[in-house]
């Protein structure tokens, strides 16, 4: 009877850091995943198992995060942030090369990606600094936090990575906005980016520079750069309202969409689920951003306040950028679908960003207490 | 109450901002539902018509892989295509009885269906499978006859590789077998996706690994119009694959041939390196295997085999046996010796066959001792008590400096597997090392009763057989290291250029000429008169040697009895030598896992090796009857 009576005691204290909603909408996700990657990588290497095994080593980290109290996560923002950066310049100086770009460091045993890390790190960093300052906030305290945020998207952008780059940049930039940077200057920003577009131009890589042009019209490189972008919206398109049915996509079998399993995805659920699943799966995202927000409105200090918010704006982020780029109508920036594409690395980090939240909910009370 | 109002403020900037940002997420999904309603609802005639006319599907005609041949053109390994018979499991109902009905005008072997169905386990349902592989003409003629009878079913060419020497030279060559995700990511790094779509199998270790990108070639494409389901109709244009490139080597497979009939059923290894460009003329490790086995897939019941074994088939134990190298030891201590001064070459000492240290008493092989003994003597009757004294006055510091100068104890970074892990770097003790080995504080010290042992080549010391070649390589060439190599040369198919591998100095050690004369002196002294006269006896060239024994385990106290002793607990034979003395063109290291006495075991083989290389002499058969490749060989060189 003991041993029934601790083992309840342990299964309630292992799931009390859990907020119930937050799982069941992040596994329905997951679960249109890996049906998806079972599908997409269905005529070579089936990676839906591995893909599950990613699934589970991804909740524990997230189990994992959400047990730790948002005071504690505050300690990690300064070590954290300074690791990351130390990492990318340490891929800045000695980082491995892989098709032309400088974005993996070698440990020997295993290779890393710091700008992963920086996901991560910079809301929290940021978070944590506004937080510091909560009572004598000043104008420059704002420009202290660009610098912050400046730095990693410089190194990032260098490597180059410019799709994750804009990720971690658009992640710190969140918490600068929900720690209430003025419209004023928001809105000068943007002009300012817009009149100096033209020399943003000039320092964009060749392939860069191509990815917007082909954007403009995919049919002026068919076979070069284009090509992910006319198969990707063929397959969307002649999905058509109730898609072609699962194992069903042609552009997705017959081979005409590349990287089918990662980054264009969408592509392959989007052919064979239709307009139908588009929505379903819109709608799924749109219940986990309102959940976040919702989260991030009850949260009882600035610091998780700050974090929340930036980290639920960071999904909604990688899913339009995603979805936009695979339907043509944003330019092609490697960037995976939230929980659905392949791969592990990028999965943990999500959850890791889940499991933030989930702690943020759960100890409220007891800081308010 | 100020601060109060003032993040009260702020609550509301933030809630509001969150309201802002709520809208702002539900307008961007508007625009993607209203982006995909464009493409799904009102163009979707458009893209359904466009995907119907995506046709043309760009299918990957591999390559031939490029061949691999021995110095005078043997070939080692080979691509050939063959004709197979194949079935789509997903387009055949029933599995069993279309087999069945194949076997009676095909012969198909249990073993053939075994083999069908692992692959099937391993393969996806839509892909084919062989069900027999280097069918004969008439086998396809009579298929061809029935064909209409068997949907599904097909003949098809595909590409083998075939090892013709079976086991001889396996720990050189290596072997391919089918891709994993470990060589995908591998491939990746690279980046050679494209050029590997199509392609089965990846070198898996030796120079396959090692010169895969060289080997594998670039596939070509065919653009084939496509069917809705997928089936091609027909062929609109062809870009042939262009064959890898082949490889010829430095080694001789007669050379190598004749080594691993040497050996016999005994476990070792030997390394044969040219000492002028440090080409690997013979690299054996025993016993062998043969890997024509892996490259369908090695099956269950012959890997089990190859790794229970014992005897451990798999190792390269040239590359990855690391042995204490025993007496062939003592040479290089006399040359650091006189290096360093702390010896003369006729300097004596007195042996009374053993040398006390402490309280600790090491004992000479020789019972009574040698006597008054002198470097020379030190080394042709291989006392051991000359080297117990040599390695107390020397110290641990100078023995290391000097053996890491002649390459022991690192990697020699010889071309064989992908990356240097393919290679051990065996132990070359010294106090860093032991305190980077050893964790525990007492453990860490170097005690100096310690290096007594490491002078006759035993305690610590630990190298591999292709460390004791390139030292022994060393020394013949007069302190001109070279980093071995296995490849010669590399000849581009698509134009027939010959890309040499150029010999690589790695360091010029700068030894006395009058020191290298008087240690090669030493060596010639015994295979004259020495321990390694009888195995040398009558030998028309002149050559230089040391053997060597390494315990396998210390003997506390009791006399070793070779004949009394377990098998696996005998001695380790060891023996170096190169020749001719005045112009090397051979060196070798030969270690014999229990083989007892390096003169009796080892030494006979290096015999035969030289007469081989130099003399063209096969054992057992007329000497002088494959003199035309030893005759090639001088030229060259």
């Amino acid at each position: 009877m003991d041993i029934v009576g601790s083992l309840r005691r342990w299964l309630q204290q292992s799931i009390a850091y859990i907020d119930p909603p937050l799982l069941f909408i992040t596994l329905a996700i997951m679960a249109v995943g890996v049906v998806t990657v079972f599908s997409a990588s269905y005529d070579g290497n089936n990676r839906a198992a591995s893909q599950v095994l990613n699934m589970g080593i991804a909740l524990f980290s997230m189990w994992l995060v959400s047990r730790l109290p948002p005071q504690k996560m505050m300690r990690f923002a300064v070590p954290l942030y300074i690791l990351g950066v130390i990492l990318l310049v340490g891929v800045f100086l000695f980082g491995v090369k892989v098709n032309g770009a400088r974005r993996w460091l070698s440990l020997g045993f295993t290779r890393i990606q710091p700008s992963e890390i920086m996901k991560i790190a910079m809301p929290l960093m940021l978070a944590w600094y506004f937080h510091k300052y909560e009572a004598t906030l000043k104008f420059r305290h704002y420009i202290v936090a660009a610098l912050i945020l400046l730095i990693p998207f410089a190194l990032i952008a260098k490597q180059p990575d410019l799709g994750t780059a804009l990720l971690v940049g658009a992640a710190g930039f969140y918490v600068i906005f929900f720690a209430g940077l003025p419209w004023k200057v928001i809105i000068g920003l943007g002009a300012a980016g817009a009149a100096a577009a033209p020399f943003v131009w000039t320092v964009l890589h060749d392939y860069q520079r191509k990815r917007i042009l082909t954007l403009l019209d995919p049919s002026s490189d068919p076979l070069g750069a284009g090509y992910h972008i006319i198969q990707s919206t063929i397959a969307i398109g002649s999905g058509g309202l109730l898609g072609k049915g699962y194992l069903n996509g042609t552009q997705t079998h017959l081979e005409f969409i590349p990287e089918k399993h990662t980054d264009f995805i969408f592509a392959v659920f989007s052919e064979e689920w239709g307009l139908i699943g588009n929505c379903f799966l819109i709608f799924l995202y749109t219940l986990l951003i309102g959940r976040g927000l919702m989260i991030a409105a009850a949260a009882p200090t600035l610091f998780t306040r700050l974090l929340a918010g930036a980290i639920t704006l960071g999904f909604f982020t990688y899913a339009f950028i995603n979805m936009g780029m695979v339907s043509g109508i944003l330019p092609v920036v490697g960037v995976p679908l939230p929980f659905v594409s392949y791969g592990g690395t990028a999965l943990v980090t999500l959850f890791i960003g889940i499991g933030m939240l989930m702690s943020i909910h759960t100890h409220r009370m007891l800081v308010k207490k | 109450m100020d601060d109060f109002h003032i993040s009260e403020s702020d609550l509301e900037i933030f809630r509001f901002r969150l309201g802002f940002t709520a809208v702002a997420v539900l307008v961007a999904f508007g625009i993607l539902i209203g982006r995909f309603f464009w493409l799904q609802v009102l163009q979707h005639d458009y893209y359904k018509t466009r995907a119907e006319d995506n046709r043309i599907s760009l299918v990957p005609i591999v390559p031939n892989r490029g061949v691999i041949t021995d110095r005078n053109g043997v070939v080692l390994a080979r691509s050939y295509s063959a004709f197979t018979l194949e079935i789509t499991p997903s387009q055949v109902g029933d599995l069993e009885a279309t087999i069945g009905a194949l076997a009676e005008f095909i012969d198909i072997q249990p073993r053939d269906r075994k083999r069908f169905k692992r692959l099937m386990d391993e393969a996806k349902n839509f892909e084919s499978i062989p069900i027999r592989t280097r069918l004969s003409d008439e086998e396809v003629a009579r298929f061809t006859a029935n064909r209409y009878r068997f949907p599904g079913v097909e003949v098809k060419a595909r590409l083998f590789r075939q090892y013709p020497l079976g086991t001889v030279a396996s720990h050189a060559l290596g072997y391919i077998g089918r891709i994993t995700d470990h060589d995908l990511e591998w491939i990746d790094e690279k980046d050679q996706e494209a050029n590997y779509k199509g392609t089965e199998h990846i070198g898996k270790t030796g120079l396959e690994q090692r010169y895969e990108f060289e080997l594998h070639g670039t596939t070509g494409y065919e653009e084939v119009e496509i069917d809705a389901g997928g089936h091609a109709i027909r062929s609109l244009k062809r870009i042939p694959p262009v064959s890898g490139n082949n490889l010829a080597l430095t080694l001789d497979i007669k050379l190598q041939e004749i080594t691993e009939k040497a050996f016999g059923d005994r476990r070792g290894a030997l390394v044969a390196i040219d000492p002028s460009t440090g080409g690997i003329l013979a690299l054996v490790s025993t016993p062998t295997y043969d890997p024509n086995l892996f490259v369908d897939g090695i099956t269950p019941d012959n890997w089990k085999e190859l790794n229970d074994s014992p005897d451990k088939p798999m190792v390269n134990r040239a590359l990855n046996g690391a042995y204490p190298p025993g007496s062939t030891f003592k040479p290089y201590m006399a040359l650091a010796a006189l290096e360093v001064g702390k010896r003369t070459p006729s300097q004596t000492i007195h042996d009374p066959g053993f040398f006390n240290f402490g309280n600790h008493q090491f004992r000479d092989d020789k019972k009574g001792g040698h006597g008054s003994v002198d470097m020379y003597k030190s080394i042709v009757q291989s006392c051991d008590t000359y080297y117990y004294m040599l390695a107390n006055d020397m110290g641990i510091d100078n023995i290391a400096r000097f053996m890491g100068s002649i390459g022991l104890g690192q990697r020699t970074g010889i071309d064989l597997n992908k990356d240097e892990s393919g290679e051990s770097k065996g132990v070359l003790p010294s106090p860093e090392w032991k305190k980077q080995r050893f964790k525990k504080p007492e453990q860490q010290k170097w005690y100096s009763g310690e290096t007594i042992s490491i002078g006759i080549g035993q305690g610590y010391n630990a190298y591999t057989p292709i460390q004791l070649a390139q030292a022994m390589a060393t020394l013949a060439n007069n302190g001109v290291m070279y980093r071995p190599h296995v490849v010669q040369y590399i000849t581009e198919t698509g134009t027939g250029n010959k890309k040499p591998i150029e010999p690589q100095p790695i360091r010029q050690l700068d030894w006395k000429p009058q020191h290298i004369e008087f240690i090669k002196r030493a060596m010639v002294g015994v295979n004259k008169e020495g321990t390694g006269a009888r195995a040398f006896a009558g030998a028309p060239y002149e050559s230089a040697g040391k053997t060597g024994t390494a315990q396998v385990f210390s003997l506390k106290g009791s006399q070793y009895k070779e004949h009394g002793m377990k098998k696996e607990l005998r001695d380790h034979a060891l023996f170096i030598a190169f020749a001719p003395v005045d112009k090397p063109r051979i060196a070798v290291a030969i270690l014999v896992e229990n083989g007892g006495f390096g003169a009796q075991s080892a030494a006979p083989i290096a015999r035969m090796v030289f007469d081989y290389y130099l003399l063209g002499k096969v054992p057992g058969g007329p000497a002088g009857e494959d003199t035309s490749a030893a005759e090639e060989d001088s030229e060259e060189e």
